[in-house]
């Protein structure tokens, strides 16, 4: 067995080992490197993993040498490699660009504590992308939100406590749905094992379990991906995390959950229950329209800047649940090249939110007011991550409503509708940017008000490297497009 | 008959609803995370109760000893794991109402929302 043969096991273990060892370095400086470092690493191990899945296939990998239905299996396929490509990907951009803007607020005492949080959250975070194990997805999910949690509560305000504590209650509802779900589909096949678990579900005569299990499963999974209207924790969770959390979090842990919704909706009930994709799709569309009608119109009105994105970050989920609930290739696609894209273009916006963040104390749209002269670069790529999400051609954005209009076009009447809301939704997002440009671009400043630099370099190169990838990615789509088709494809294995 | 015998569901349902009662009526953060843990307790509840055997004994298989029939370990096993998740919640859960109280000098919901929309 060569290293390469173990990069599936490592790229959770080097993590979840490392956390330990971060917790006791007493220096914060040593403990932002080696932090940073393990993430780096572990994103070079998903890259090396996508490779390998671009290149042979689905990997597998038998934990402790166990095989597959009675060890814990790692399972890794085109859409579980895109997932690790975001999550490792944004926790690195995070620490890379959050030194600074963390450095403020977080006391340094506390920093050691705060960063083997972070490598917890992206080990639990990886392992629920790669295990094949449905009790082992629960466990990674607990790891990853406990540590979210603590996260979330270093925010400087004190409103970051009430906020986490409403996370916490509506989080452990969620996974212990989820945990009541995969007892009864336990109780019917014996299994725990994804791939097992489809193959016997055929084999159980009466079916009612596995329906109530589906239920439990999809709601508790909803309720961790913030899917409306099981929303309410996500906006103050984001608003008041701090800064560089909230880049990380909003990139990828709702997205996280909405992989295992997929994973268990698609593989393991679809070809199972019957008329299971109707009764997905007449359940989650219209939850997916009102999240982004819901999502952009909060988003309009509110004047806290990060409320804001958060309320739009609702409103994406919506589009990447719109998409998976076409129940077509190209809706999946649509779905999942959107996870992507959207981390890109909501990963820009918050790290400009961080740049702003480091100058002012105060983040209301009305701060903002001329800020345009003072920091140049920040608000460029505030308006460039604006862009995206608004899906300007030439932006990542754009690929994605471009395969979501595809899709729905492909529905005939209900996809009218689905076009209308998008249309409408876009435009909203239009309004919502628009304001904050206007203010920073137009307003002037307050005399009074002392005079603000341009953000640190450590904080806009990152922020700048995130702003050139969606541009990159708006042009060059091909690594998310085939990624997601073939994850698509392989999901849908049981309709196509 | 055959509902009655399934009591150790009913009990795993009735505990279900009063935990999640709880957490969704009460303001009270204390009273809430007590109701999130009997929530968890009902489903520990429900995971032991299907692994037994009618008449199955601790699957330990020992020389000499006949065979006999055992009951299920495998989800003994993972509500532990369960338990101990609940546990860390729980110790966070409380740990986080500690803070709530030294920032707002209360731990009923409503009065420290109203703090907040004052200031």
């Amino acid at each position: 067995m060569t290293l390469t043969a173990q990069l599936p096991a490592l790229q959770v273990v080097l993590p979840m080992l490392t956390a330990p060892l971060v917790a006791f370095l007493r220096l914060p400086q040593l403990s932002w490197l080696a932090t940073t470092v393990a993430s780096a690493t572990a994103f070079g191990i998903a890259v090396l993993l996508t490779q390998a899945v671009l290149g042979t296939g689905t990997l597998d990998y038998a934990m402790g040498g166990w095989p597959a239905p009675y060890g814990i299996a790692l399972a890794i396929d085109e859409f579980g490699a895109l997932l690790l490509l975001i999550v490792t990907g944004a926790s690195t951009i995070a620490l890379l660009a959050g030194k600074a803007s963390l450095d403020q607020q977080i006391e340094s005492a506390r920093q050691p504590l705060f960063y083997a949080g972070w490598l917890l959250a992206l080990a639990g975070l990886s392992g629920i992308v790669m295990t094949g194990d449905a009790f082992n997805i629960f466990v990674f999910m607990e790891i990853s939100s406990l540590a979210a949690y603590m996260l979330v509560a270093g925010g400087p305000d004190r409103r970051a406590l009430t906020a986490v504590f409403k996370y916490l209650i509506m989080g452990t509802v969620g996974a212990t749905f989820y945990l009541i779900g995969i007892g009864l589909v336990y109780m019917m096949t014996g299994t725990l094992n994804l791939a097992d678990m489809e193959a016997r579900i055929a084999e159980v005569a009466d079916l009612k379990p596995i329906l109530v299990a589906a239920g439990f499963i999809t709601i508790g999974l909803a309720l961790k991906a913030a899917v409306f209207p099981l929303h309410a924790w996500l906006p103050n969770a984001y608003t008041f995390a701090p800064h560089a959390v909230t880049v990380f979090l909003a990139a990828c842990s709702t997205k996280v959950s909405l992989y295992v919704l997929l994973r268990f909706d698609f593989f393991v009930f679809q070809g199972n229950l019957e008329r299971h994709d109707v009764q997905f799709a007449g359940f989650l569309l219209p939850l997916a329209l009102l999240a982004i009608l819901v999502g952009s119109l909060a988003a309009v009105f509110e004047r806290n800047l990060k409320r804001l994105l958060a309320y739009s970050s609702i409103a994406q989920i919506g589009y990447i649940l719109l998409g998976a609930s076409c129940v077509s290739l190209l809706g999946l696609t649509a779905g999942i090249v959107h996870m992507f894209n959207h981390a890109l273009a909501k990963g820009a916006l918050f790290l400009a939110v961080a740049c702003i963040g480091v100058r002012l104390s105060r983040l209301w749209v009305d701060d903002l007011a001329g800020l345009a002269r003072q920091m140049p670069w920040t608000l460029a790529a505030f308006v460039a991550g604006g862009l995206s999400l608004i899906g300007i051609p030439g932006t990542a954005g754009f690929i994605s409503k471009w395969y979501l209009i595809s899709a729905a076009l492909e529905q005939g009447l209900t996809g009218v509708l689905t076009i209308v809301v998008i249309v409408v939704s876009s435009l909203l997002a239009v309004v919502y940017i628009w304001r904050i440009v206007e203010v920073a671009y137009f307003g002037s400043r307050d005399a009074q008000s002392p005079p603000v630099s341009e953000a640190p370099l450590s904080l806009l190169l990152p922020t700048w490297f995130i702003v050139i990838a969606n541009v990159y990615f708006g042009l060059v789509p091909a690594l998310p497009v085939d990624l997601a088709s073939a994850a698509a494809r392989s999901l849908l294995g049981h309709l196509l | 008959m055959q509902l009655l015998g399934l009591y150790n569901y009913w009990v795993f349902v009735v505990l279900l609803m009063i935990g999640f009662y709880a957490v969704i009526a009460k303001s009270n953060l204390i009273k809430k995370l007590i109701g999130l843990s009997i929530f968890q307790a009902a489903v520990f509840l429900l995971y032991i109760s299907m692994d037994k055997v009618e008449g199955g004994t601790a699957p330990i298989i020992q020389a000499g000893v006949p065979d006999q029939i055992y009951s299920n370990p495998l989800p003994q096993v993972l509500i532990l794991t369960a338990i101990v998740v609940g546990i860390s919640t729980m110790a966070l859960g409380l740990a986080i109402v500690v803070r709530i109280k030294e920032a707002y000098g209360t731990i009923e919901e409503h009065e420290a929302a109203a703090m907040d929309s004052e200031a």
